[in-house]
This record gives structure tokens, C-alpha cells and sequence, in this order.
């Protein structure tokens, strides 16, 4: 039954395409979210998060205690970063991003003091739901929430969207669709309470009366547990959400709640949605009620070749290494390392680099479980057509980038791509699909940049000779003044000389 | 690919044991030469010759070209048409995945057209080992000896096709059913005891090995389904109008080669749309175009031609025919809600129950 779009009695609304993929969340699921231990050093990112990155305030050498803002928010869309623990600043400067390059990034080094002791202006509110909303956005702003799904959208900017747009309903993505991560999982069960609470405080700064929360069929305790929790509060329901991936994709999780398709190039707020992440929820909740910033996040560590597959709570820039050291390391040589979860994850370019907010796994992969295999010709099956849940065609949109007719790709559709890699999974040939669409928006945005880049330059210069003319022409007009000045002047001498001249004529005349 | 060799083999083995050895000769040739011909083109393109005849696309396609040959052909139609398939059907355009046309069909169009007579002498079913069926050294006369059927003795074995023979009478002005008397019989077409191609006589055979590729995910139900839901329904209601002259589905759902067609050779992901929609209209598209062939064309059947036609549309099915894209209206605008949301949030919640 369905009222102004919304379901009433949890039924579900179909989207197209998708895949299957083995979960293997099995490896992960059982293990109970487990603190890690203080590493001995901590790199913390100053990008951790879509928009300006932060602009660090700490100096060198100098101490500061848990939760103490260490770099402050930089313009609109940004998020300060706070310290994870208590310690002395060893380092400000570069360090080896997670981020497939590996490239050097600013980073703040941080030796903690084991003492682990808190800021003692860290302090929550009694009520959040008796704060004004934009004081709650404001408070979720200063504790440097951002999307912990792995998108990192400061989540303030999100909460402030009441202000542009009309909303009436907060989903709450719980599918972790991507196989193997567990985590939202884990502290959906063991702090359902929490999470919950986060949620209705996201609702209550949204101004939104009704909240949805969407967890796929593979979390039965998940599901059981949020539902218990929900029972009291009637403008929460919790809905059963078909296994398949990408539900939690933003724009077909909102669809298949609520029925409503979000326009291309649009927001969900478009439609009156906002998506939250469970574990955003929960950092919400720790932010208003404890007063306690974004400073560390459950990571699943998982995959075949890890020893012990764990989830792990995670002070933010804490190694990748600890905490596969903490795993028990390998049990054989992974054929792929990964950060994020298998089908949109990232490789990770070594172990050394840290955990930041948007880091929800940690998977390494035996060769078997990669299926990595050599692509052959594309003989047009289709099989990509039925799996893209966006109605793209993929195989078309693949031959003009490999012609780099990114323009022609374009035409196709792939700005409309998600990226969600169900093409690249389906694709009998192992033709890397995703890969190519991936590579196309990288160009595209590099030459975007170069365009602006060129379009700055030459109004720089064209600005510079315009100047240039201008001085040039101040300076003539200055010399013809001068010019004119000087025949004025000798003019003027001129004819006093002769008035001279003549008087002496007269003068003499008279004496003679 | 392997399935749909494999889908392919109950009605071959049928076929094969309906024609005897001649047939059995000619089907070995059609594959060798098919074989031959794209490790020819593949040494001569410099491409890894035995990694690509793995892919078994070139073994599939002489298969298919095999199955719509009649039986007792002579060994060089197999080779020319190999020759044809592989060169000319599918090498030209960069080989595999990259052809505009069904290779089979395209050597196929090309023989008929080129050898009227040998493609069109069909002989009547002989299985192996009864008294009328030649034997080894027979059946090497008949393929390799070069000379025509009626010389080597075998003239009262050569019969038309029911499509050929149906045509042939109603062109000298019989009616239908007397047209049809002693030579159509559902139920012979559909086990395949009947004149005709390896691939034409049983339908039923056919039928089920495609039905099972549908079921394996191989093959997608659209083309079939479309290709042989249009076919029933013309011959239907064309039969409804004038019984006199046109005849009813089952004849043509049960002879000639639609069925190969409708599971096997339309199916084919390379030369076919790859949106549903424009899976659905290139399978009425091949019907349509199958029964107006056979119907009012010159040719007894229109298979080969329905297919390559619908194949020329392809490109333009898949230009036409995308599907919509998320967010997106059918044309590619970005969807717009005409009533503000505004009003949906403020509306009272118990309006609209039911």
C-alpha cells in the first residue's frame, strides 16, 4: 500500500539491474567489534573528507590532550580533524596517502602519550532534541562528522540542506551491499541503542518527521535488533531490503524505499530525502551526547588472507599494518589489498598508510578469491546491459573511451555512472568495465581543471596587457603633456624674450 | 559458446542419423574448412591462432552453416561456405565480437545464391543402417564423387523441402490443402522425419535445446519468444482470413528452419540489439520478415534473409532503443517532478489511504 509514496507496510519498490555476488561476510560477521590498541604513532590525514582540506593549528612539539581540535574547518564543505588521543605533535608534513597513488599528502604525526587522556572542554548536552536544529548541524560541524560509508560528505553540510530544500523523510543506509564489510553490521548489533538515538537527532536537525532504516536480509540480527529498538518510536521503521548489489547506493536505496527516483545530476533532497550511514548516526550521537568528536571508526579487516578476520575499532590514523598485525597478520601472501570494501574499494598502494573517516575495510585477497583472469573481446552478450542498475549501455560506453572518445562516452551516459563496478562483475570477457569509466571521469576532470586552468592563464595575461597598454598610455599621454607643458613654457619665454628684445629696442630708441 | 554446442547436439546427432553418412561427411568438411580458414585468417592477421579457435566461435559458426545445408551436398559447398562464413562474414570486420552480420547466414545467402541447384536438393530422410540409406563407400560417392544424385542411382531418394514443395504447388494454382495432403504432418516435422536440412527436420529437438539455453541464462527468452510469438500470430490470423491459401502456425513454427533460427542463429549476442526492447523488436522484426518472405517473396524460405536484414537494423535498434537512463526521462532529460515537494511533505498523511 502506498501513501504519497511511501510504503506503508514495508513493501518494497524494484530497481533495475544489479548483481549477486558472493557476500563472504561469514569471515567477518561473528567477530564483535574489538578495540585496537594505542599504536605508537599516529598519521593523521588533513583530507579526510570531500571539500577544502583542514588547516592544521597545532605547532610542533606542542602537547595536546584527547579530542582537541588539531585542524580547523577551511570554507563551506570541509571538517576540522581532531586528535584521537592525548600526546605531543611530532610531525607536520607529508606522508604516503590511502589513496591508490600513494602520493605524499599533508599530514599531522601524532605520538600519543598512552595516558589517553580527554580535553576537558569535551562535553555533551542533556537534550539534543530540545537544541535548535542548525545549533545540532552546528555541533556535528565542529565534531568533524563526515559520511562514514565511505563518501566522506561532511555531514553538517547535509543537515543544513533543510534550509534550501522541503524533506520529510531520513533514510538510513544499513545494506552494506559491498561483500565482506561487516561493520555497520556489527555496531548496528552492539549499539543499536546508540545508533538509533544518532538517527532520531539527525531527524530532529533535518526537521524531518519520518525516518526509514534500510538493512539488507543478510543482517538478520541486525535487522532483529534495530527493529526491537525502533518498536518504540513510531516514526521509525526498519525495512527488510532485498540482498543485492548496489542497494545501498544512495539514489536506488531512497527508490526502493520510498518509490521515488531522484533526477540525474540531482540530489535525494530533491525528492525530500536525506541518506545517512549508520555508523554517522552513531557519531552523531557520541557528538551530542558525550560532546565527543570523529576520532576513530569500526574497520572490518577481512578477506581470506588475513589470519583472523576482525572489526576493529580504530583511532583515525593508526597504520593499516597495526591492524593487520593485530589480525595476526597474513595467512598467505595476498594477491590484492584493498581499502573499502571488493567491488568499489581502492587498492591500497602499501601498509603504512593510515585509516582515515571514510576507511570501512581493510580486505586482503588470496588470488583465488580476486579471479583476476586475462579479458577477452567483447562479444556484445548484454550481460552488462541487465546489470547496470543506472540503464546505461556499458559495453558501447567501454568502445569510445578505448577509441578516447570521451566526448562520445559522454553522449552515452557516463556521467550518469555510479561506478558501482555490477558491469565489470557480470562481464563473462573479464572486460574491466568500471575501470574504464573510472579512468574517463579522471580525464575528464583533469582536463576540466586544464581548461580552467587555461581560461585563468589567459585572462591573467590578457589582464596583464591591458595594464601594460594602460601604463604605456598614461606614460604617453604624461610626455605629450610634458611635451606640451615644455612648448607652452618656451612659447612663453619666447615671447618674453622678444617683449624683452623689443623694450630693449625701445629702450634704446628712447636713449638715443 | 560450449553450451550452446552442446545445446546443439541432440538435434545434430538426430539429423545426422536421419541423413546418414553423405551428411556426416559434409558436416566434418563444413566444420574442418570453417576451422581452417580462421587459423588461415588469424596466422595471416598475426593474432595467437590456437588461443582464438579456443574461443570455439569458429567451430559454432561452421555448425550452424552446417545444420542449414542439405544433407547430400557436395564436399566443396562445405569448404566454399566455410571459406565464406569465416572470410567474408566475420574476419573482414576484425573478427569476433565485431561483425555486423551472422556469419552462417551470410555464406548461407551467398551459396543459395550462388549454387541454386545443389542448395536446393533436399533428399528424404534415410537413417543409418536401413535398407535405403548408402552406406560408408556410398556416401563418400555422394559427397566427394562429384557426380549428381540421379547418376549414382539415388533419384527416388530426392524430394523438395516442405516449404519448396507447398510453394511449388500453390504457385501452380492447387489450394492449400491439397497442397499440403501426404506431405505436412505436424507431428513428422516435429520429431524431424522429413526432407530437409540437419537443422531443419527436427523441431522439437531444436526447440528443447534452446528452451534449455534459456533456462541456463546462455540465451535471453526475448528474440525467441518475439521471433516465434510474431510468426504464430500472422500465420494465425492470415489463416483466419483466407484457410484456402495461407496456412496455420503450426506449419510454420514446425518446418523449415524458424526454429534454428528463433533459438540459435537470431539469438546470436554479436549481430543482435543489446537493449530488451530492441531485443524484442529484432525478434518480431526476423518473424515479420520470415513469414512475408515465405508468404509472398521468391523463395521458399526467408530465414537466412530475415535474419541478415534484422541484423543490418541492429545499429540503428541500438541507437533508438537504450534503455532509460536512472534519473533520466526517455529522451535523456533529467526527470522533473512538476508538483513541489513542498506540498507532498505538508499534505495531510492520511489522504491518499485506501
Amino acid at each position: 500500500m502506498n501513501v504519497l509514496g511511501f510504503n506503508l507496510f514495508g513493501e518494497l519498490h524494484g530497481i533495475r539491474g544489479g548483481v549477486h555476488p558472493d557476500d563472504r561476510k561469514s569471515l567477518a560477521a561473528g567477530q564483535p567489534i574489538e578495540d585496537l590498541p594505542l599504536p605508537g604513532l599516529l598519521h593523521i590525514p588533513l583530507q579526510q573528507h570531500i571539500g577544502a582540506a583542514a588547516n592544521p593549528v597545532v605547532q610542533r612539539r606542542q602537547q595536546v590532550r584527547k579530542g582537541e581540535v588539531i585542524a580547523h574547518a577551511q570554507g563551506a564543505v570541509s571538517a576540522p580533524i581532531h586528535a584521537p588521543t592525548s600526546g605531543r605533535i611530532v610531525g607536520l608534513g607529508l606522508y604516503p596517502a590511502n589513496h591508490p597513488s600513494g602520493l605524499n599528502v599533508r599530514t599531522i604525526t601524532l605520538q600519543p602519550d598512552g595516558e589517553d587522556r580527554w580535553h576537558p572542554d569535551i562535553r555533551g548536552v542533556e537534550d539534543p532534541f530540545a537544541l535548535e536544529p542548525a545549533e545540532v548541524a552546528k555541533r556535528v560541524a565542529a565534531a568533524g562528522i563526515v559520511g562514514m560509508g565511505g563518501a566522506t560528505f561532511p555531514s553538517a553540510v547535509k543537515l543544513n540542506l533543510r534550509n534550501r530544500y522541503s524533506l520529510h523523510t531520513l533514510v538510513i543506509n544499513g545494506a552494506e551491499c559491498e561483500p565482506y564489510l561487516t561493520c555497520d553490521d556489527r555496531l548496528m548489533r552492539e549499539h543499536t541503542a546508540q545508533v538509533l538515538d544518532g538517527v532520531r537527532i539527525m531527524a530532529h536537525a533535518l526537521g524531518v518527521s519520518r525516518i526509514i532504516i534500510g538493512i539488507e536480509g543478510n543482517k538478520p540480527e541486525a535487522l532483529a535488533a534495530m527493529r526491537e529498538a525502533a518498536a518504540e518510536h513510531a516514526e521509525v521503521s526498519v525495512v527488510k531490503l532485498p540482498t543485492r548489489y548496489p542497494m545501498g547506493s544512495e539514489k536506488h536505496l531512497v527508490q526502493t524505499l520510498t518509490g521515488k527516483e531522484t533526477p540525474a545530476r540531482g540530489l535525494t533532497a530533491d525528492i525530500g530525502v536525506v541518506v545517512h550511514n549508520p555508523a554517522t548516526a552513531f557519531a552523531v550521537h557520541e557528538a551530542l551526547r558525550l560532546g565527543r568528536p570523529l576520532i576513530s571508526r569500526v574497520v572490518t579487516v577481512t578477506g581470506q588472507a588475513v589470519a583472523q578476520p576482525k572489526n576493529l575499532r580504530v583511532p583515525i590514523g593508526t597504520r593499516v599494518q597495526a591492524l593487520v598485525d593485530h589480525c595476526g597478520g597474513f595467512s598467505e601472501e595476498p594477491a590484492k589489498l584493498i581499502s573499502g570494501g571488493p567491488m568499489m574499494g581502492q587498492p591500497l598502494a602499501e601498509l603504512r598508510v593510515p585509516i582515515m573517516k571514510g576507511s570501512n575495510g581493510v580486505l586482503a585477497l588470496t588470488p583465488a578469491e580476486t579471479g583476476q583472469r586475462a579479458p577477452a573481446p567483447c562479444i556484445r552478450c548484454a550481460s552488462c546491459v541487465g546489470a547496470c542498475p543506472c540503464g546505461l549501455v556499458p559495453l558501447t560506453m567501454a568502445a569510445h573511451v578505448r577509441t578516447g572518445d570521451l566526448d562520445g562516452a559522454v553522449d552515452q551516459g557516463l556521467m550518469d555512472c555510479i561506478g558501482c563496478g555490477s558491469c565489470a562483475y557480470v562481464c563473462p570477457a573479464h572486460i574491466p568495465l568500471v575501470q574504464f569509466f573510472n579512468h574517463a571521469k579522471g580525464e575528464l576532470a583533469a582536463r576540466g581543471r586544464a581548461k580552467q586552468k587555461q581560461t585563468e592563464t589567459k585572462r591573467l595575461a590578457e589582464a596583464r596587457t591591458a595594464r601594460i597598454e594602460a601604463q604605456k598610455q598614461a606614460k604617453r599621454a604624461a610626455m605629450a603633456k610634458r611635451k606640451a607643458e615644455q612648448a607652452a613654457q618656451k612659447a612663453k619665454e619666447q615671447a618674453k624674450e622678444q617683449a624683452a628684445a623689443k623694450a630693449d629696442h625701445v629702450e634704446a630708441a628712447e636713449a638715443n | 559458446m560450449a553450451l550452446v554446442m552442446l545445446a546443439l547436439v541432440p538435434a545434430t546427432l538426430f539429423g545426422l542419423s536421419q541423413f546418414g553418412w553423405p551428411a556426416i561427411f559434409l558436416f566434418t568438411v563444413t566444420l574442418g574448412a570453417t576451422l581452417g580458414f580462421e587459423a588461415l585468417s588469424l596466422a595471416a592477421a598475426g593474432k595467437p591462432v590456437r588461443l582464438t579457435l579456443m574461443d570455439g566461435s569458429a567451430l559454432l559458426t561452421g555448425w550452424l552453416l552446417a545444420l542449414t545445408l542439405p544433407p547430400w551436398a557436395p564436399w566443396w559447398i562445405g569448404v566454399v561456405g566455410g571459406a565464406l562464413a569465416v572470410l567474408l562474414g566475420k574476419q573482414v570486420f576484425g573478427g569476433i565480437g565485431q561483425n555486423l552480420f551472422n556469419p552462417a547466414m551470410v555464406a548461407r545467402v551467398a551459396l543459395l545464391i550462388s549454387f541454386p541447384l545443389e542448395m536446393t536438393r533436399w533428399v528424404a530422410p534415410a537413417p543409418l543402417f536401413t535398407g535405403d540409406a548408402p552406406g560408408f563407400f556410398e556416401g563418400l560417392t555422394i559427397t566427394f564423387g562429384g557426380q549428381t544424385l540421379d547418376a549414382l542411382g539415388f533419384d527416388a531418394m530426392s524430394g523438395a523441402s516442405i516449404l519448396g514443395h507447398v510453394r511449388t504447388e500453390l504457385g501452380q494454382g492447387e489450394v492449400l490443402n491439397a497442397a499440403l495432403t501426404g506431405v505436412f504432418d505436424p507431428f513428422s516435422a516435429l520429431l524431424g522425419t522429413v526432407p530437409g536440412s540437419l537443422g531443419e527436420t527436427s523441431a522439437l529437438l531444436i526447440a528443447l535445446g534452446g528452451l534449455w539455453l534459456i533456462y541456463k541464462g546462455v540465451i535471453d527468452w526475448r528474440i525467441p519468444a518475439a521471433l516465434l510469438g510474431t510468426v504464430a500470430v500472422l500465420a494465425t490470423g492470415m489463416h483466419l482470413i483466407d484457410p484456402g491459401h495461407y496456412a496455420g502456425a503450426p506449419y510454420h513454427l514446425l518446418t523449415g528452419s524458424i526454429m534454428l533460427a528463433a533459438f540459435f542463429i537470431a539469438t546470436d549476442p554479436v549481430t543482435s540489439p543489446v537493449s530488451r526492447a530492441g531485443q524484442l523488436v529484432f525478434g518480431a522484426g526476423v518473424g515479420l520478415l520470415v513469414y512475408v518472405i515465405r508468404t509472398w517473396g521468391g523463395y521458399p524460405e526467408g530465414v537466412a534473409f530475415a535474419v541478415l536484414l534484422m541484423n543490418a537494423a541492429t545499429p540503428m535498434l541500438d541507437h533508438y532503443l537504450k534503455p532509460r537512463i536512472y534519473g533520466r526521462d526517455r529522451r535523456g532529460q533529467p526527470l522533473e517532478y512538476p508538483q513541489p515537494e513542498a506540498t507532498a511533505a505538508t499534505a495531510k498523511p492520511g489522504e491518499g489511504r485506501q
